[in-house]
């Protein structure tokens, strides 16, 4: 078994090796990153915040839009194109079962997503470092977002692969995979800010909105980072909102993780049914 | 009957009202070549996925190896290559081969001399984007070869193909079942396999109409042989009155017969001595053969 989940994990690494995905993310992210970091950099002497923990604040919010499209873009592809291209035929009459082929491609494509917030991101952090603007507390800060990415990442893969097994043909799992990204980062947060206003203060607000907060990967991602940096202080928003929730800051990682599973499980299920 | 490497009883699958396969009954046996020929939605196609397991048929049963299709040990046994295949353009031939040995829980070593094996050593380091769909082919029967499998199903692996590839291709088949395998391949024309399979399974709006060796569906068609005369001058009506033939134009008379009668009239016109300049003999074609058993069956019916 695991021969043959490593098989399709390395070739999915080697596949975004050669069309150039890996570079691009990579790129994407460095730049990014640094152009917050080197603009934002301005305030953070008059506060006299560390200057690495107010670029790790502006990026977790840069990683709530960058890192699920990227996951998205990698997943769309993977079974949906399988079966466009004829070579889920050639793959799953060979001796490897649907759980084995979705958990090897979730492999390679974390692994790619990983590596390009390690080298995107790490590029920023070593520049702070290299113009004195480092601190141990603030390189925990960057690995701790550098993780908690990748986190979610996975969990944006995970819908990604829901998408491309419902809809087994590559361009309207690639339209899906946008509509998922605009809905879930975009839309989400302005529907549960429209509620909250007019809700103002009622039962809504008290019970529905923090597991609202949860359920959705990219709201759990910032509410956890934003805390964990103890930026309310540095950003105000969605940060200040943390204090007042009814569960510690960790729950929303064991969230993201449960949102995880739980879209594996579906992607699953959608594939042992198909017939290539 | 335990030893046949694959056993398909009384197989039926509907989608919807449509029968795709009604009541297909077979064997084949280890080292024997089998053609299954049909035109496009006769069946073909849905046999082979039931064969592999991804159909779960309504009635009857297929046994691989005597095991269930799509269970591990009969995946592991059966290699399979699809009608249209296109890898990732992106990775090399080698990278391809290499990744389904694994799959398959082959040694990659074998991998070189497969690609010798279909004549793609030189390209084996080269993108699949720039092979041509010759090279393609060859690229997804070695894929097919990976890890001496007892049943091989190729699903038209030659249309498409230039006659000079398609004799290589068959070449290798003939190499794949001298080594004991059985090999099922499917094709919409019968002059495609002409003689390269040991026997032919015909298929027809998703009934098996035919089941033998070549020569003997040959036999039993019974089409007649076609005799054309020329005679050495303008003598069509002469020879058309002797030989009781039908008149073409003033030279040629035309005549049919029986496989059986056909030295008896060869020996007519070889009486009529100076009159005759030429003979010519043509046996009906594959196609006719072909024709005889889906078309005119199928007329039958309705």
């Amino acid at each position: 078994m695991f021969t043959r989940v490593l098989a399709v994990a390395s070739l999915e690494i080697r596949i975004g090796l050669r069309n150039r995905w890996l570079l691009l993310a990579t790129l994407i992210l460095a730049a990014f990153s640094l152009a917050l970091a080197l603009l934002g950099s301005a305030p953070a002497g008059t506060l006299g915040v560390d200057r690495m923990t107010i670029t790790v604040a502006s990026l977790a919010s840069l990683s709530v839009y960058l890192v699920p499209l990227l996951a998205l873009l990698l997943a769309f592809d993977a079974i949906s194109g399988e079966i466009d291209r004829g070579t889920a035929l050639l793959i799953f009459s060979s001796p490897i079962s649907r759980v084995e082929f979705l958990l090897g491609k979730a492999i390679g494509h974390f692994a790619v997503i990983l590596i390009a917030l390690l080298l995107g991101y790490g590029l920023t952090a070593g520049v702070l470092v290299a113009f004195g603007g480092g601190s141990l507390a603030g390189l925990t800060d960057f690995a701790r977002l550098i993780a908690t990415s990748a986190m979610l990442g996975l969990s944006f893969l995970a819908i990604g692969y829901i998408a491309s097994s419902a809809t087994r043909a590559p361009g309207t799992a690639a339209a899906l995979a946008i509509g998922i990204w605009l809905v879930a980062v975009v839309l989400y947060d302005l529907a549960l800010l429209g509620a909250l206003v007019a809700d103002n203060g009622g039962t809504f607000s008290r019970s529905v909105f923090p597991l609202a907060l949860l359920a959705n990967p990219a709201d759990a991602f910032r509410l956890f980072n934003l805390a964990a940096l103890g930026a309310s202080d540095l950003v105000g928003g969605m940060a200040g909102v943390s204090d007042a929730l009814p569960y510690p800051p960790s729950a929303a990682l064991a969230a993201i993780a449960g949102v995880t599973l739980a879209a594996f499980a579906a992607a699953a299920a959608i594939l042992k049914r198909i017939e290539p | 009957m335990t030893d046949s490497v694959l056993s398909i009883k009384n197989l039926t699958k509907r989608f919807g009202r449509q029968t795709a396969v009604d009541g297909v009954s077979f064997h084949i046996e280890p080292g024997e070549r089998a053609a299954l020929i049909g035109h496009n939605g006769a069946g073909k196609t849905t046999l082979i996925k039931s064969i592999l397991g991804f159909l779960t048929p309504e009635e009857g049963s297929i046994s691989v190896l005597g095991n269930e299709p799509g269970s591990n040990a009969a995946r592991r046994s059966v290699a399979y290559l699809p009608e249209a295949v296109a890898f990732q353009k992106a990775l090399t031939g080698v990278e391809i081969l290499t990744f389904f040995s694994r799959l398959k829980g082959e040694d990659p070593k074998a991998v070189p001399g497969l690609l010798e094996k279909v004549g793609l050593s030189e390209a084996g380091r080269r993108r699949v984007g720039t092979y041509s769909k010759g090279m393609r082919q060859r690229l997804g029967l070695a894929q097919a070869l990976i890890g001496e499998p007892s049943l091989v199903l190729l699903d038209e692996p030659t249309s498409g193909l230039d006659p000079v590839s398609r004799q290589d291709f068959y070449a290798l088949v003939e190499e794949v079942a001298a080594r004991g395998a059985a090999v099922l391949l499917s094709s919409h024309a019968l002059s495609e396999v002409e003689a390269k399979t040991d026997r032919v399974l015909i298929m027809a709006h998703g009934k098996l109409v035919a089941d033998d060796t070549l020569a003997s569906l040959r036999r039993a068609a019974r089409l007649p042989i076609r005799l054309r005369v020329q005679g050495a001058e303008v003598a069509a009506d002469e020879i058309a009155q002797r030989l009781g033939g039908r008149r073409v134009n003033c030279r040629s008379v035309e005549l049919f017969c029986d496989a059986d009668e056909k030295l008896s009239h060869l020996a007519a016109i070889s009486a009529l001595g100076s009159l005759v300049e030429d003979v010519e003999v043509t046996l009906p074609s594959l196609d006719d053969v072909y024709r005889h058993f889906t078309g005119v069956d199928a007329k039958k019916e309705s």
